[in-house]
C-alpha cells in the first residue's frame, strides 16, 4: 500500500486528477462517435504552439523571480514584430512568407530582449513580490498595448479596420503572410523541398514536423544554457542567494538574465503560437495567457522555485490536452460554447493556487 | 527548578541541573555558547519547541509548589515574564499600547455584552494610568503617548521591562543578555533599574557573560558548562577570575595527535593582514580589528556566540558590507567588489552548512566544482563563445575528492540535502580545496559532527597546513578545538579583539578574555 | 534655516504622496482637454461616489489586519448579485426587495468571507497574489452557476431573466423589473423585480420618520437599563431626546410631508444643512464649556488633561466635553463661514446645483465610515491593528491571530457583498457574467489613488481617491477623442491607468520594505538605534 502511495507523492496529486481527466475525455471521445484522428491532431497541435510559452516560464523560475506573470510583456513584444512582419509583407512583393516569419522572430527578440532586461530591473527592485507585482506588470503592458494598437502608423489592409481607417484589427488573418508555414499541410504543401515536408498527413492524424523541430530547437538552446557557466551561476541565484554571493556571483545580475531569457521566450512562443493558430489576436485576447502557462507548468510538476524543460513538455500536454478534449466531448453533451471556457478558468486557477498554496508553507518570502 | 534534564534526539543537552532563585534577589546565570542557558529558560517558559522533542526531566516549584508549565501564556500567569534580547514591540504602536499589547482594558457595552468580549471599547484612559505606573516604577520619565519608532534602544528596552512589570502577580523577571545592544551609560542604567525591581520583591534571573555586571548587581551566580551544573556562588564570596575559570573548566587532552612540525613562521611573510576592519553582520558586528596572520600559520578566533568572530570570515568573503583595509599577500582587496577574495586564492568554508554553505537540492558533484567553476573557468570547455560544463572532468574530480576526504555517499550525483551533516561539512571543504587556496578560513568546522568525524575533518585540517603550507584561520567557539590546532587564539569580545593567547595559557586566562575583561584590569 | 526645514517638509510630503500628486495632475489635464463641463464632471463624479464608495471603503478593514490588499473583494461581489438574481426571481420590488436580495447574500458572504479567510492562513505572507487567483477561480465557479445550475440542475422559469432555452441566465439582469401577467385573472400586468434606485431613490421623509423611530427604540433600551440600575443618563441621551421629540413633531405638518417627499438634494442644500448642524453643535459645545467653566471656577475644559488622576476623577459629561478644545469648536465654526461664503462664488455656485445626492446612499458610506471608526476603538480592531503590524508579536501576546484574521476577510466580503447591492442598484443594470470581474481593479485602484498603501489605509484615502480617479474615468475618452480624435483611445487609457496604479503602488510598496525594514524589531544593532542612543546621550 506504501509503494502507492509513494508513487502518488512522486507523482503529485494534481497531476494524477488531471492526467485521469483527460485520459477519461479521450476514452469518452470514442462512444460519442467523435473522429479520433482528427482529436489527436488537435492536441498534438494545440500541445505543441503553446510548448515555447511555457518554456519561458523555466528561466524565471530558475533564477529567482518565481512565476513570470509579467511573460505578457515578451507576448507584446512578439506581437509587434508580428504586425510589423505583416506590414512588411503585404506592401512590399519580395517579402515571402519565410522572411516575414524571419522579420517577426529578429523584431520580437530585440524588442523583449531590451524590455526584458528593464523589467528584470524592475524585479530585482521587488524581491519577495516579484508574483504580485509581475501580474500587474502584466496586465498594465497589455493595456498599453491596446493603446499601441489603435495609433500604429501601419497601412496594410490586412491590419487596419476597413472603411473607418483608425487602428489594428482585433484578429488579424495570417494566411497571406507566414500563417501555417510550419504546421500546416495546406500551407506547407505549396513550399519547395525540402520545406514541403514540414506538416504532413497520415491517415487524417496531421504531423507539424515544423513545430516539432522548433519546440526540440528551443528546448535545446535552454538545455545548453543551463549547462553554461552563467546557466549554472543563474540556477543557483534562484535556489540559494547567500550560496551564490558567497562565490563572486552578482543575484541581480543573475535575476535580470534570467527575466530577459523569459521574455525573449514569451516573444518566440506568441509567434509560434499564432503561426500555428493562422491568427494574430490582439487587445485583450493575450490577457489571461500567461496565467494559462504559469498552470502549465505547475502541472507539469514544477515548484515556484524549481523547473525542468521536462516539466514543459508534461505540463503542456496535459493542460492543453484537456482543453483540446473537452470542448468537442461538451459540445456533444451540452450545447454550449461557454463550457470550456469555464471549465479552463477553473482548472487554471485551481492548479495555481494549489501550488501557491504548497509552497507557502514555511515561506516568509512574498509580502 | 531541579534536577533538570533535557535531551534533543539524542544529544544530551541539560543533565541534572538545578536553580533556585529566592524572592527579591538577583541570581545571575553563566556559562558558555552551548551549555544550556537558553534550554533551561525554554523549559521554564513552556516554548512549544521543548514539548515537541520529548518533553523533559525533572520538576519546577514555584513558592514551593510543583507546577507544570506546558505554553507561555501558563508561564506568564503563574508570574513568569521575559525581557527578550530582541524586543517585543511595534515601532508604530505608543508606548501604552505596547505595555499593553494583547491585554488590553476595555469598557462593556450594550453590543459588548451581547455578543463578546471582543466588542468592547478601548478604555485607553485606565490603560495610560496603568502605563505610567509601571513606567514611574522603573523611574523612566517617557511620555505614555510618544511612538517606539525612532526612540533610542535603551528607552525601548525600558518599555519591554515596564510591560512585563506591568502584567498582574508578577514573580521572576527573565533578562536575557539585556546589556547586549545598549551603551555604557544605558547598561548602568539597566543595572539601576534591576536593583530597583529586585527591591520590590520581584526575582531576577540575570544570563549575561559579562563578569562585571555580575559582579556589580548579582547576589548570587550559577555556572553551568557543557549541560552540567559546575558551581553556585554567593557573589560575595567569589571573584571575577574564578568565576571566569569555573565557566572555562579543567584542561582536557588535545583532539588531534602532534605531526611533525617543520614549518618556518616568519613575521616578514604575511599571508592575510586587517587593519580598522569592520564588518556589519546583524548579530556578529566586527567593529575593528588588527592582526597580522602569517603564511603557514594556523590562528583561531574564539570567543562567545554574537561578539563578533563570525563576523570576520563571513565580511571577507563579501557577504556583508565591510570596511577597513584587508591585505592578501601584500595586495589589497576591493571590498566593494563581489567574488575578491575568491579570486585572491582564499577560500571559505561557512559556519551556515545548509544556507550558504551548500545548494542542497543540487549533486555533489555540482557543490563541489561551483566556486571553481565561477572563478577559475575550470571544468569548462568553449562551444563558440559561450563556457559549457565537461562533465567528466567535473565527475572524475569529484570522485577524486570523495575520496579524499572520505565522503560516505552512494555517488557524486547524490543532493547533498540528504548527506548527513559531517559529510555535508566535506563537500563544503571540497570545494574549499577544489579552489586551490593559499589561505583557508573554515567557521565552526565541527560544528553538529560526532566524535569521530570531529577528529578526522581537524586533522586533514592539520595535514593541508603542514603538507601543503596552506594558511588556515579556523573561526569556533570550541576552545579546545582551537587550543588543539592553532598556533595562536584571538579571542573576540564586542566585535574587537580582546587579547591574543596562546593555546597553553590557563584557563582563567581565556574565561577573562572570553567575558570581555582583560587580565589587567581585573584586581583580585 | 528656518527655510530648510520648510523645504525638507515639502520635500517628504510630495515623495510620501508621490501616487496622488501624478493622479493630480494627470486628472487636471484630462480635464482641461476634454473640454466637459465642469457641472457634468462633477455631477457624474458624485453620482460615482454614491454607487463605489461602499465597496471601496470594504477595502479597508483587510489592509488594517496585514493581509494587504483584498483582491478577493470581488468574492463578496458576487455573493451580493446572486443575492439579488433570487430576489428579482422573487419578483419583490423597491427596498423589500433590496432587504431580501441582502438576506440572501449576507450569510454567503460571510461563508466565502470565511473560507477565504481560512485560505489566506495558509498562504501568510501571500494573501495577495492567492487573492487575486482566487478572485479568478471562484469567477469560474460564478459562471458555472449561473450558465449551467441555474436553469439546468435548478429548474427555472422566468423568461426574463434565463436565455432562451431554460438553461442559464440572460447576459443583461433589468433591474427596472419585468413585466408579469397579474395573478387575479384580470389579464392586466404589474411590474415584478423592480429594485433599481431602491435606495437611490428613498424618500428622505421616510429616511428621517425610520431615523426617528430608531432613536426612540434606542432611547427605551437606554431607559430599561437604567431602570436595571446598569447605567444613567447622560447629556447625550438628552440631546437625542430631543432631537427625536423635534423631528416627530415636525413630521407631523402636512406641508413638511410633502416637502420631503424628494429622494436626493442638490449639493448646495445638503452642504448648507451640513454645515448648519456642525456649526449648532460646535455652539452648544461652546455654550456647555462656558457654563461648566462658571460652575467649576476653573480653566480645566481649555486644557487637556495629561495626568490620569485628572481624567479619572472627571464625570462622564466633562469627559463628553474634554475631548474638545474650545478653540477648536471656534476654528470649526470659522471653517463653516467661509465654506459657506465660498459657496456664493457664480460658479462654484451653479456646478454645486447640479450635483444631486440620493441621500439615504451616502448615509450608508457615512455609516461605513463611522463604523471602520468604531471598529479601531473596539478591542477586535485593536486586535486587528496589532496582527496587522507584526503577527510574531500578537500571537505572543495571547491574541488568537489566525481568528482575528478570518474576521477580518469576513467583514470585509460581507462589505463587499452590500457595496455591489448598492452599486447594481445605482446602475440599474447587471452584466450577470461581467460585472463583478472589474471590481477589484478599480475599487482598489481608487484606494491607492486616494494615497493608501498596502500597509496602510484611512477613510480619507478612499474618499479622495473615489473622487480623483473617477473623474479620470469620466473625462478619460472625451480627452482622448480630442488628443487623437478617438474616444477609445481614451478608455483603454483609463483601464492602463488602473492597472498601472496598482503595479505601482505594489512596486513602491516592496521597494520601501527593503529600504526601511522595520525599526527596532530587531535589537541587535541596528546604527540607527544606537545611533539614537548616542544623540540622546550627549544633548
Amino acid at each position: 500500500m506504501s509503494k502507492t502511495k509513494h508513487f502518488i507523492d512522486q507523482i503529485g496529486l494534481p497531476r494524477l486528477i488531471i492526467g485521469l481527466f483527460f485520459i477519461i475525455l479521450i476514452i469518452a471521445s470514442v462512444p460519442l462517435g467523435l473522429p479520433m484522428d482528427a482529436v489527436f491532431s488537435d492536441i498534438l497541435r494545440r500541445w505543441l504552439m503553446y510548448s515555447i510559452l511555457v518554456l519561458a516560464m523555466v528561466p524565471g523560475i530558475q533564477c529567482g523571480i518565481s512565476l513570470n506573470f509579467g511573460v505578457s510583456l515578451g507576448i507584446v513584444c512578439g506581437l509587434l514584430g508580428a504586425t510589423t512582419a505583416v506590414e512588411l509583407s503585404s506592401q512590399n512583393e519580395g517579402v515571402g512568407p519565410w522572411a516575414a516569419l524571419g522579420i517577426a522572430l529578429v523584431i520580437g527578440v530585440v524588442l523583449a530582449a531590451v524590455l526584458g532586461v528593464l523589467y528584470g530591473l524592475l524585479l530585482n527592485r521587488v524581491k519577495g513580490s516579484e508574483m504580485t507585482v509581475s501580474t500587474y506588470v502584466g496586465f498594465s503592458i497589455i493595456a498599453l498595448s491596446n493603446i499601441i494598437w489603435l495609433t500604429l502608423p501601419f497601412k496594410s489592409g490586412e491590419l487596419i479596420w476597413p472603411l473607418q481607417g483608425i487602428g489594428l484589427r482585433n484578429v488579424i488573418n495570417l494566411e497571406g503572410s507566414f500563417g501555417g508555414l510550419l504546421s500546416d499541410p495546406t500551407v506547407t504543401s505549396t513550399q519547395p523541398f525540402p520545406l514541403n515536408y514540414l506538416a504532413f498527413d497520415i491517415g487524417g492524424l496531421t504531423i507539424p514536423i515544423g513545430l516539432i523541430l522548433v519546440f526540440a530547437l528551443c528546448s535545446f538552446f535552454v538545455w545548453i544554457f543551463f549547462q553554461s557557466k552563467a546557466g549554472v551561476a543563474m540556477s543557483a541565484a534562484g535556489e540559494n542567494e547567500l550560496f551564490t554571493k558567497a562565490a563572486g556571483i552578482s543575484v541581480d545580475r543573475m535575476r535580470i538574465l534570467g527575466t530577459a531569457v523569459s521574455t525573449i521566450l514569451g516573444a518566440v512562443g506568441i509567434i509560434i503560437y499564432a503561426q500555428t493558430f493562422g491568427f494574430l489576436q490582439l487587445y485583450n485576447a493575450p490577457l489571461m495567457m500567461s496565467f494559462q502557462a504559469v498552470a502549465s507548468i505547475l502541472i507539469g510538476g514544477a515548484s515556484t522555485m524549481r523547473a525542468k524543460i521536462s516539466h514543459v513538455a508534461i505540463g503542456a500536454l496535459l493542460f492543453q490536452g484537456i482543453m483540446s478534449t473537452a470542448l468537442p466531448v461538451v459540445n456533444k453533451l451540452m450545447p454550449n460554447s461557454m463550457l470550456p471556457e469555464v471549465v479552463r478558468i477553473i482548472v487554471s486557477n485551481g492548479i495555481i493556487l494549489y501550488a501557491l498554496s504548497k509552497t507557502r508553507g514555511g515561506h516568509q518570502h512574498e509580502k | 527548578m531541579e534536577n533538570i534534564s533535557k535531551e534533543y534526539f539524542g544529544n544530551r543537552v541539560l543533565n541534572q541541573v538545578s536553580l533556585q532563585v529566592r524572592p527579591g534577589e538577583i541570581h545571575a546565570l553563566m556559562g558558555e555558547n552551548g551549555a544550556g542557558k537558553s534550554t533551561l529558560m525554554n523549559i521554564l517558559f513552556g516554548m512549544p519547541v521543548i514539548h515537541s522533542t520529548g518533553g523533559f526531566d525533572g520538576t519546577i516549584k514555584i513558592a514551593g509548589e510543583e507546577v507544570k508549565i506546558s505554553n507561555p501564556n501558563e508561564a506568564m500567569h503563574l508570574g513568569i515574564g521575559m525581557v527578550h534580547q530582541e524586543f517585543m514591540l511595534i515601532p508604530d504602536f505608543t508606548v501604552t499600547e505596547n505595555i499593553k499589547v494583547g491585554r488590553e482594558t476595555g469598557q462593556p457595552t450594550l453590543l459588548s455584552e451581547s455578543l463578546g468580549k471582543s466588542l468592547e471599547i478601548m478604555d485607553w484612559e485606565s490603560m495610560s494610568a496603568d502605563a505610567r505606573r509601571a513606567l514611574d516604577l522603573i523611574g523612566m520619565n517617557i511620555d505614555d503617548y510618544a511612538r517606539i519608532a525612532g526612540m533610542p534602544i535603551g528607552y525601548k528596552q525600558f518599555v519591554e521591562i515596564a510591560r512585563e512589570i506591568d502584567k498582574k502577580g508578577i514573580r521572576l523577571l527573565v533578562f536575557d543578555e539585556p546589556t547586549a545592544v545598549l551603551t555604557e551609560s544605558e547598561a548602568a542604567n539597566l543595572l539601576d533599574i534591576m536593583r530597583r525591581i529586585a527591591n520590590r520583591g520581584i526575582a531576577i534571573i540575570f544570563i549575561t557573560h559579562r563578569l562585571d555586571e555580575v559582579m556589580q548587581v548579582s547576589d548570587q551566580v550559577t555556572i553551568l558548562r557543557d549541560g552540567e551544573l559546575v558551581a553556585i556562588k554567593e557573589i560575595k564570596d567569589t571573584s571575577v577570575v574564578e568565576i571566569a575559570e569555573l565557566m572555562i573548566g579543567r584542561k582536557v587532552d588535545k583532539l588531534v595527535d602532534q605531526c611533525e612540525d617543520t614549518r618556518t613562521l616568519s613575521d616578514d611573510a604575511i599571508a592575510l593582514e586587517l587593519k580598522d576592519y569592520e564588518v556589519d553582520m546583524p548579530g556578529e558586528a566586527v567593529r575593528g580589528i588588527d592582526i597580522k596572520i602569517r603564511e603557514g600559520e594556523i590562528i583561531g578566533f574564539g570567543g562567545l556566540a554574537g561578539q563578533g568572530k563570525i563576523g570576520i570570515g563571513n565580511g571577507i568573503m563579501g557577504l556583508y558590507e565591510s570596511r577597513g583595509e584587508v591585505k592578501v599577500f601584500g595586495q589589497t582587496l576591493d571590498l566593494e567588489k563581489l567574488g575578491e577574495a575568491l579570486r585572491h586564492d582564499i577560500a571559505f568554508v561557512s559556519e551556515d552548512r545548509r544556507g550558504a554553505g551548500l545548494l542542497l537540492g543540487e549533486s555533489i558533484e555540482r557543490n563541489v566544482i561551483f566556486s571553481a567553476l565561477q572563478i577559475h573557468n575550470r571544468f569548462t570547455s568553449r562551444i563558440g563563445f559561450i563556457r559549457v560544463l565537461n562533465r567528466s572532468e567535473s565527475k572524475a574530480h569529484t570522485q577524486e575528492m570523495i575520496e579524499l576526504l572520505d565522503i560516505r555517499c552512494t555517488g557524486s550525483q547524490q543532493k547533498t540535502g540528504s548527506l548527513s551533516g559531517g559529510n555535508q561539512q566535506k563537500v563544503c571543504l571540497a570545494r574549499a580545496l577544489t579552489m586551490n587556496p593559499r589561505i583557508l578560513i573554515v567557521a565552526e568546522p565541527t560544528r553538529g559532527i560526532d566524535i569521530g568525524a570531529k577528529k578526522l575533518v581537524l586533522e586533514h585540517l592539520l595535514r593541508l597546513n603542514r603538507e601543503q603550507n596552506i594558511t588556515i584561520v579556523i573561526i569556533s567557539s570550541e576552545l579546545v578545538e582551537l587550543r588543539s590546532l592553532c598556533d595562536r587564539i584571538a579571542i573576540i569580545t564586542e566585535g574587537k579583539i580582546n587579547t591574543i593567547l596562546k593555546p597553553d595559557d590557563s584557563d582563567a586566562d581565556f574565561g577573562l578574555a572570553m567575558s570581555g575583561l582583560k587580565k589587567e584590569m581585573v584586581t583580585k | 534655516m528656518k527655510n530648510n526645514g520648510w523645504v525638507k517638509k515639502f520635500r517628504s510630503f510630495v515623495f510620501e504622496n508621490k501616487v496622488m500628486l501624478l493622479f493630480v495632475v494627470l486628472t487636471t489635464a484630462s480635464i482641461i482637454i476634454s473640454g466637459l463641463p465642469l457641472t457634468v464632471i462633477a455631477g457624474s463624479v458624485f453620482e460615482r461616489f454614491g454607487r463605489n464608495g461602499f465597496l471601496v471603503l470594504a477595502l479597508l478593514v483587510p489592509v488594517l489586519a496585514g493581509l494587504g490588499l483584498n483582491f478577493g473583494l470581488v468574492i463578496g461581489a458576487m455573493a451580493g448579485q446572486i443575492g439579488l438574481f433570487f430576489a428579482i426571481l422573487a419578483g419583490i420590488n423597491g427596498i423589500p426587495g433590496m432587504l431580501v436580495s441582502t438576506l440572501i447574500a449576507t450569510p454567503l458572504a460571510m461563508l466565502f468571507g470565511w473560507m477565504v479567510g481560512r485560505l489566506f492562513n495558509r498562504m501568510k505572507g501571500a494573501e495577495m497574489i492567492a487573492g487575486l487567483i482566487l478572485g479568478f477561480f471562484a469567477d469560474g465557479f460564478y459562471q458555472l452557476f449561473f450558465l449551467f445550475v441555474l436553469g439546468g440542475v435548478i429548474p427555472i422559469t422566468h423568461e426574463g431573466l434565463m436565455l432562451p432555452g431554460g438553461i442559464g441566465v440572460k447576459n443583461m439582469i433589468d433591474l427596472k423589473g419585468y413585466r408579469m401577467p397579474l395573478n387575479d385573472g384580470s389579464g392586466g400586468e404589474t411590474v415584478k423585480g423592480f429594485i433599481e434606485g431602491a435606495f437611490d431613490k428613498l424618500p428622505i421623509g421616510d429616511l428621517i420618520t425610520a431615523i426617528t423611530i430608531a432613536v426612540i427604540v434606542y432611547l427605551l433600551v437606554r431607559g430599561v437599563m437604567v431602570m436595571m440600575k446598569k447605567s444613567t443618563f447622560g447629556l447625550r441621551d438628552l440631546a437625542l431626546g430631543i432631537a427625536a421629540a423635534v423631528s416627530f413633531s415636525l413630521l407631523q405638518i402636512p406641508a413638511i410631508k410633502q416637502l420631503l417627499k424628494i429622494n436626493n438634494l442638490n449639493f448646495l442644500t445638503t452642504l448648507t444643512i451640513v454645515l448648519i448642524v456642525i456649526a449648532v453643535w460646535q455652539m452648544a459645545r461652546l455654550v456647555y464649556a462656558f457654563i461648566l467653566h462658571k460652575r467649576e471656577g476653573t480653566e480645566k475644559t481649555d486644557v487637556e488633561a495629561k495626568s490620569p488622576s485628572d481624567v479619572l476623577s472627571q464625570s462622564p459629561d466633562q469627559k463628553f466635553l474634554q475631548k474638545s478644545d474650545s478653540r477648536r469648536s471656534l476654528l470649526i465654526l470659522l471653517l463653516c463661514a467661509v465654506i459657506y461664503g465660498l459657496t456664493y462664488i457664480p460658479p462654484i455656485r451653479t456646478i454645486m446645483r447640479f450635483i444631486r445626492i440620493p441621500v439615504f446612499t451616502y448615509m450608508l458610506i457615512a455609516g461605513v465610515c463611522y463604523f471602520t471608526r468604531w471598529l479601531l476603538r473596539t478591542r477586535i480592531g485593536q486586535n486587528m491593528r496589532t496582527v496587522g503590524h507584526s503577527q510574531v508579536i500578537a500571537n505572543a501576546s495571547g491574541i488568537n491571530v489566525d481568528r482575528t484574521r478570518v474576521i477580518a476577510m469576513m467583514i470585509s466580503t460581507v462589505l463587499a457583498c452590500w457595496g455591489q447591492l448598492i452599486f447594481l442598484q445605482s446602475l440599474g443594470t447587471v452584466a450577470t457574467y461581467t460585472q463583478h470581474v472589474q471590481v477589484a481593479q478599480f475599487s482598489i485602484a481608487a484606494l491607492l489613488v486616494g494615497g493608501a498603501t498596502v500597509q496602510k489605509a484611512t477613510t480619507k484615502n478612499a474618499i479622495i481617491g473615489i473622487f480623483l480617479f473617477h473623474s479620470l474615468f469620466v473625462v478619460a475618452p472625451e480627452a482622448g477623442k480630442q488628443l487623437f480624435n478617438d474616444s477609445q483611445i481614451g478608455e483603454h487609457f483609463r483601464v492602463f491607468i488602473s492597472y498601472g496604479v496598482i503595479a505601482l503602488a505594489l512596486a513602491m510598496h516592496a521597494w520601501k520594505a527593503k529600504i526601511k525594514p522595520n525599526l527596532g524589531i530587531s535589537a541587535v544593532t541596528g546604527k540607527s538605534d544606537k545611533d539614537n542612543s548616542k544623540i540622546a546621550e550627549s544633548s
